[in-house]
């Protein structure tokens, strides 16, 4: 408490100014959230409440498309997601527990570059480095685009959580006549679970959610929910994009959320 | 038991250990050979290399030179999983996601022994700590004290040639401490396991080993038993690290077999005993509190003024200020029959022949 003049709440203007980004970060996503809950056809005139564009996504005309939309995202981002766990399980494991080795620094550069990388840009060089080896573009290549891309995202709970378990667990069980491969994966893996399930929801979401690579890389003839809402959207606004909108909003923050909450109790419990 | 015949063969032979990281001298040139069915203590102040020795012993360090040699095999370059040698961590490291069993099979399992086989042993090494009734607990959901015992039993369970202790007490609250002295005591001698235990306390190394190396500086700088060690001292930080004692300015005129002759301050002619190694002219001879007496001025062979009076309930801590220059510490046992000096007093002080020892510096 004495430092009490020191506490943001009392500077001036600061909680007019906190509120203000609040509003223009949230008012767009709640303004979207709440028309899609609208009687009317009228993206701007309120109608009453309904659940007519929800219904109007799973049985209107546009439904077989924004399913199957849906079933490619989901399946890309579990495999994604899968794949750049178990890559980023296997470089944090190489970084935090092999020790002081020749290239660490310059590793750990290479495995967090890509999340400051301009997302265009790595889109673009994708689909460049994609057909200079002659790959057709489609289901395959958003596959390998989205693994690659979400290693990063993978890693970063990953390598915090191995970072928090002390090596004397590992050297207990090497003391106790486990071979290196027992060790890790009597002890160090199941003590790194949680890490390891948060980073796979955060590769899930990030993957599930992403615009710009996908648009790159997926060629003609197969969408992702993000490039089918966005190839509806250039056909003009209809409400059922903000029932779809919203869909998708609720599982990313239930995932997010979900990550962030295993990430916390594993911490506990170590 | 183990027979009277293997009393004395060597369990781990140190020979020669040096431990390098980077430019710092961890470990230098340490010999010392441990003998089976012993109580060994490493003893030495925070960062004299106690640990780093353990760890080459268990095989989380390679030696920079030397040789580790355990019942005639050199095991300096086995990784650790192919020590008979089990390790009992500071901080315990319990799998926190297994429960008591599982933690104490864990290194029978890794041995290739059969589930049933096990099981049995794990029952026999929890009834040894008298863990039975926490079979199947969590280590979080238990207190220090009983994480203490798990340790123990997890590393005792596969019956290691040498079981490693280090400072396996140190988390525990004092009272705990004594306990636990003792059980690890007995549990020594009921399984005949060499321990090799480190710590930086030296009331527990006195009270608990049947010998003690003092470290500093990674050199190795005494061993012996307890007795030895506190009676005996070979060099100043020896006598001053273990226990309490007076290291009083002498001018040395002969050392031989053993026995010195000096002059003290003052120019009183004193003989003693001599630590190996111990030469002539200016030295320090060391005396315990305990070992010299309070006398009337004219009759001591050193002469001083009392300058300071500590009580201690069965002692009396009395500080010497001698006439040519030093302080002596005394201890003197409080009892009706005898009269302590007060502060001012002019008082002459004697030294137990015996007690008294000449160092080498
Ligand atoms: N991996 C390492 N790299 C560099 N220096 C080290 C390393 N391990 C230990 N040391 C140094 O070696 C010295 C001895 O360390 P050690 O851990 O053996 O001390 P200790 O006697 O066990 O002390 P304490 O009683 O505090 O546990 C210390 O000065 C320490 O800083
Ligand atoms: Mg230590």
């Amino acid at each position: 408490m004495a430092s009490r003049k020191l506490d943001l709440r009392y500077f001036p203007g600061f909680r007019p100014l906190t509120f203000l980004c609040l509003f223009l970060l949230y008012a767009p996503l709640i303004i979207v959230m709440v028309y899609s809950f609208n009687d009317s056809i009228s993206i701007t005139k309120w109608g009453g409440l309904s659940l007519r564009w929800y219904h109007e996504v799973f049985f209107g005309p546009e439904a077989p498309k924004f399913q199957t939309a849906a079933f490619n995202s989901l399946t890309i981002a579990l495999i994604a997601a899968t794949l750049a766990t178990a890559i980023a399980t296997s470089a944090a494991t190489a970084m935090i527990r092999a020790g002081n080795f020749k290239g660490r620094s310059f590793g750990f550069v290479l495995i967090n570059l890509p999340i400051m990388v301009p997302e265009i840009v790595t889109a673009v060089a994708t689909l460049i480095f994609f057909s200079a080896i002659g790959f057709t573009t489609g289901y395959l290549t958003i596959v390998i685009a989205h693994t690659v891309f979400c290693i990063p995202f993978a890693y970063l709970p990953i390598a915090a959580r191995m970072q928090s378990i002390d090596n004397t667990y590992e050297q207990a069980a090497l003391d106790l006549y486990a071979t290196k491969f027992a060790a890790f994966k009597l002890v160090l893996l199941p003590l790194m679970a949680p890490g390891i399930f948060s980073g796979f929801l955060l590769a899930f979401i990030i993957s599930l959610d992403d615009f710009i690579i996908t648009n790159f890389v997926k060629g003609a003839g197969i969408e992702t929910l993000p490039t089918a809402i966005f190839g509806s959207v250039k056909r003009g606004i209809q409400p059922n994009i903000m029932a779809i909108s919203t869909l998708l909003l609720v599982v990313s923050v239930v995932f997010v959320t979900l990550s962030y909450l295993v990430g916390r109790t594993g911490e506990k419990s170590k | 038991m183990v027979s009277d015949q293997h009393v004395n063969d060597v369990a781990i032979d140190i020979r020669s250990v040096s431990k390098l990281f980077g430019d710092f001298v961890a470990l230098d040139n340490v010999s010392v050979g441990i003998l089976d069915n012993e109580f060994f203590t490493l003893l030495g102040p925070s960062g004299c290399g106690k640990t780093t020795l353990l760890r080459t012993i268990a095989g989380f360090e390679d030696v920079s030179s030397g040789e580790i040699v355990l019942y005639g095999e050199n095991i300096a370059g086995l990784p650790p999983n192919q020590r008979p040698v089990n390790t009992v961590f500071q901080q315990y490291a319990l799998f926190p996601h297994m429960n008591v069993t599982q933690n104490v099979k864990f290194g029978l399992l890794r041995q290739g022994v059969d589930e049933a086989t096990a099981t049995r042993r794990v029952n026999e090494v929890l009834d040894l700590v008298q863990l039975t009734p926490f079979a199947t607990r969590l280590p979080s959901q238990m207190s220090g004290g009983q994480q203490q015992r798990v340790a123990l039993a997890r590393a005792l369970a596969p019956n290691p040639k040498v079981l490693l202790l280090d400072e396996p007490l140190s988390a525990l609250d004092l009272k705990l401490r004594q306990a636990v002295r003792l059980e690890l005591q007995q549990l020594q001698s009921d399984t005949g396991i060499t321990f090799v235990f480190v710590t930086h306390d030296q009331e527990e190394a006195l009270t608990m080993s049947d010998r003690i190396a003092v470290i500093n500086n990674g050199q190795l700088q005494q061993v012996g038993s307890a007795e030895e060690i506190y009676e005996a001292p070979k060099n100043k930080f020896v006598a001053n690290f273990i226990g309490e004692t007076n290291l009083i300015d002498v001018n040395v005129t002969s050392v031989s077999d053993g026995k010195a002759s000096c002059s003290l301050p003052g120019g009183m002619a004193f003989s003693c005993s001599a630590a190996d190694g111990a030469i002539t002219g200016d030295g320090h001879l060391s005396i315990r509190p305990e070992r010299v007496t309070l006398v009337s001025p004219a009759k001591g062979i050193l002469r001083g003024t009392v300058t300071r009076q500590i009580y201690l309930g069965t002692d009396m801590h009395v500080d010497v200020q001698l006439e040519d220059k030093g302080l002596v510490k005394v201890r003197v046992q409080n009892s009706s029959s005898m009269r302590i000096p007060p502060v001012g007093d002019e008082v002459g002080l004697n030294l137990e022949a015996d007690a008294a020892r000449l160092l080498v510096d």
